[in-house]
């Protein structure tokens, strides 16, 4: 007995749809368990029939269906809207999909600015007016899914761990609700912390941080928040490491941005770092500017275009 | 009245596209057109960020190729704080940017585009997927699925994140390799090499004598070609100047920090993406099958109708066999994925060198930089294109400004003009089924996009 599955990818870059095939042979398995009825990425299936003469998207019926990427025009919308008719359970793959993304990064700007900047750099031809036929239009932000739709599960990561979506799935075929990582990336960390230090100003990542060698475990390494660097794994959902449980970040001797979104599923990441490092004495002018904290967070009205924001 | 058929959306490719084709009364067509439907707006977003967190964030432009814009991000990041990376930094970089060609060639070859060959571009598309070629030929498929992953999973272990990379930085590369980490890396590169030799192998004897007739129809137009070379004029993918070919083989080299005297953005009414053109040509933009104005083409096929060899033999000899047959430049749009096998050959043979040069080990793989106000291009071939990044940033090493030229969208023109040949070559009379429009599509999807 197989579980139908429909699967759509809507403002996103497809990281999440190769981080599925990243479960590598566990592929094959899945293949037996679930049957694709629509994945734009892998399969021919069409939105308007398969002659094209359709009037209205329409996506065959599936017990889950798996969207990532959040909503930035009106055919995100409009596909979004038919997944939640079709499909039984709505899975939230990755991070575009439950808090923006780094596309979300937009929200920062209006789409006048948007298409002002696009259209008019130094190498293109100047048009009078924009790209407005036979394509969307675009929304006034880029929304998160459950902004616009009921969702069901949030599986977040740029891109969320394979392991993680290879247990949500088996645990949907079996009928089970996934069990997913709800701690801090810190939590979950090695590294060394010493507790608060005599840290005063934060430093850009443009040095290596200090360790031995090349081969020195994790666990040797002191935290780079306490070396100094701004990570932000005190304010970002664990699970980025998969089973093997270590961050990947760190574990590339590079401090963390934050990519599974906030630890609880309201969280500010821009907030709750500035405070963090406000409450261990260090000053946060020291940071060049802090939009970039909530670069994968910006939906949910968390960034905002400047002129709405006073 | 008119017919209007949508094809949407155009699938097995990694964005966001439709074809919109139009039948006039007679049933011919008379308009045909890809629409690209996304915009995301990086080039204004950027603005403001710190320029050495831009490498981990324009990333997400493409989750298959994030490698390459990674990459390209770092390049011009050194390039707007001044530094040089230390040589093992870039030898780094380059090995996983090669790393990275070698998965991307076996994902699209096998994953996207090998169903309509294997399983036949008038199967029901249900079982017209890779999940139908893992029904048919199993063997096959768990060998692929096994190579795909090992490519994938050497880029894993050994840079802690690969889909959207973080082990680039600016002046150069985050970790150095260990003795023990290029040992195994060398050894799990000979059965990849051996499986690209053996793809190739394959393609020559199964694949493409099958389809000859398509190749020397479906979607051939005839344009210029534009990719990187080295000094010595072989394709190089990580590193050296532009060449930009015209259609009748004549081309010039330029430095890629002079790309904007070269290459205009021109905009279409129907489509967010812009259509890259040779503005340097001075005759303009214009499609016109019969006529083409300013159009070039980038990905395998360019690269290696610019390239003048391989700087590897084995990749080498497969040039010297395609050329013997198809010439050079070849203008048949479905040889995209013969080319892309050659690349093949030649990545795994490039990573292999770059593995057995005694530097690669060597600790230094990071410069110190210093945030400070300047301009850097940075440029890589990526799989679907001659990718660049150009930014500017102020006194404190904020982003001022920035442009970025993307692999795929060279070939949106082209890809507009190959989707118009095919749809007036197979629709006549009104006569459409599922097979003519899958057909069309086979025209985007040789471009990767």
């Amino acid at each position: 007995m197989t579980v139908k599955v429909a699967s759509e990818w809507l403002n996103a870059c497809s990281g999440c749809e190769i981080s599925i095939l990243d479960m590598g042979e566990r592929l094959l398995q899945v293949l037996e368990l679930v049957e694709f009825v629509h994945i734009p990425a892998l399969m021919d299936h069409k939105y308007f029939g398969q002659l094209g003469d359709g009037r209205e998207i329409e996506i065959p019926e599936a017990e889950v269906g798996i969207i990532s990427g959040g909503v930035r025009n009106e055919e995100h919308l409009e596909v979004a809207h038919e997944m939640r008719k079709k499909c039984g359970v709505i899975i939230a793959l990755g991070t575009c999909a439950t808090h923006g993304g780094i596309p979300a990064l937009s929200n920062s700007y209006d789409n006048a600015e948007i298409l002002e900047r696009y259209y008019r750099t130094e190498t293109t031809d100047r048009e009078d007016a924009y790209p407005h036929q036979g394509i969307p239009p675009l929304l006034d932000a880029c929304y998160a899914l459950d902004e616009r739709i009921k969702v069901d599960i949030m599986l977040p990561g740029c891109p969320p761990h394979p392991d993680h979506i290879f247990a949500a799935l088996a645990a949907l075929v079996e009928g089970d609700t996934p069990v997913l990582p709800e701690k801090s990336v810190c939590d979950t960390c090695p590294t060394v912390r010493k507790g608060k230090g005599e840290l005063k100003d934060i430093r850009r990542f443009l040095q290596a941080p200090a360790y031995t060698a090349a081969d020195e475990p994790l666990d040797k390494m002191r935290c780079l928040l306490e070396q100094g660097m701004v990570c932000m794994g005190p304010v970002t959902r664990a699970g980025c490491g998969g089973d093997a449980v270590h961050p990947r970040c760190i574990s590339a001797r590079v401090p963390c941005r934050g990519c599974y979104g906030p630890v609880s599923r309201g969280g500010n990441q821009r907030l709750d770092m500035l405070n963090a490092l406000a409450s261990n004495g260090i000053d946060i002018r020291s940071l060049p500017e802090n939009v970039s904290l909530l670069r994968f967070s910006g939906a949910h009205r968390q960034l905002r275009p400047k002129r709405k924001e006073t | 009245m008119t017919q209007v058929i949508n094809i949407q959306p155009i699938t097995r490719i990694e964005g966001h596209a439709s074809i919109g084709i139009e039948l006039d009364d007679d049933g011919n067509v008379s308009d045909a057109r890809v629409n690209v439907m996304s915009l995301r707006g990086f080039e204004k977003f950027v603005e403001g960020k710190p320029a050495e967190e831009l490498p981990r964030i324009v990333s997400r432009i493409c989750g298959i190729c994030p490698w390459m814009h990674h990459l390209a991000s770092n390049k011009a990041v050194d390039g707007c704080f001044g530094v040089t990376p230390t040589p093992t930094g870039s030898k780094l970089r380059e090995l996983m940017q090669t790393l990275a060609h070698v998965e991307d060639k076996l994902l699209h070859f096998y994953f996207l585009a090998a169903p309509d060959f294997v399983i036949g571009p008038d199967a029901d598309y249900a079982v017209r997927n890779v999940i139908g070629i893992a029904k048919a030929n199993p063997e096959l498929a768990r060998q692929v699925v096994r190579m795909r992953f090992a490519a994938k999973m050497i880029l894993d272990k050994f840079s802690s994140k690969t889909i959207h990379p973080v082990a680039g930085v600016p002046g150069g590369f985050s970790k150095p390799m260990t003795e023990a980490d290029r040992k195994e890396i060398l050894e799990k590169m000979g059965e990849l090499m051996d499986f690209a030799l053996f793809t190739i192998e394959f393609a020559k004897k199964e694949i493409f004598p099958k389809y000859l007739d398509a190749i020397q129809s479906v979607g051939v137009i005839r344009t210029g070609f534009i990719g990187t070379v080295d000094a010595d004029g072989a394709l190089n993918l990580y590193d050296g100047r532009i060449r930009l070919m015209k259609p009748d083989a004549t081309y010039f080299e330029f430095d890629v920090g002079n790309y904007a005297d070269h290459i205009g953005e021109h905009v279409e009414p129907y489509s967010y993406s812009k259509f890259p053109y040779a503005r340097c040509w001075n005759e303009g933009f214009s499609m016109d099958l019969e006529d083409p104005k300013g159009i070039y083409r980038a990905n395998t096929l360019a690269r290696i109708n610019v390239a003048d060899r391989m700087a590897t033999p084995r990749a080498q000899a497969e040039l010297e066999e395609f050329r013997e047959t198809f010439g050079r430049p070849a203008q048949a749009t479905l040889l995209y994925h013969y080319a892309r096998l050659i690349e093949e050959v030649y990545a795994c043979e490039r990573a292999i060198e770059i593995l057995n040069d005694p530097e690669i080990t060597n600790p230094d793989v990071r410069a110190e930089v210093e945030p400070k106000a300047g301009r850097g291009v940075g440029c890589v071939e990526a799989p679907r294109g001659t990718l660049i990044h150009d930014y500017s940033t102020d006194d404190n090493g904020l982003i001022t400004r920035a442009n970025l030229i993307v692999g795929t969208t060279h070939n949106i023109g082209p890809m507009n003009m190959s989707v118009s040949q095919a749809a007036r070559t197979l629709i006549q009379g009104g006569r459409v089924d599922e097979g003519i429009l899958n057909t069309i599509e086979m025209a985007v999807r040789a471009y990767d996009p």
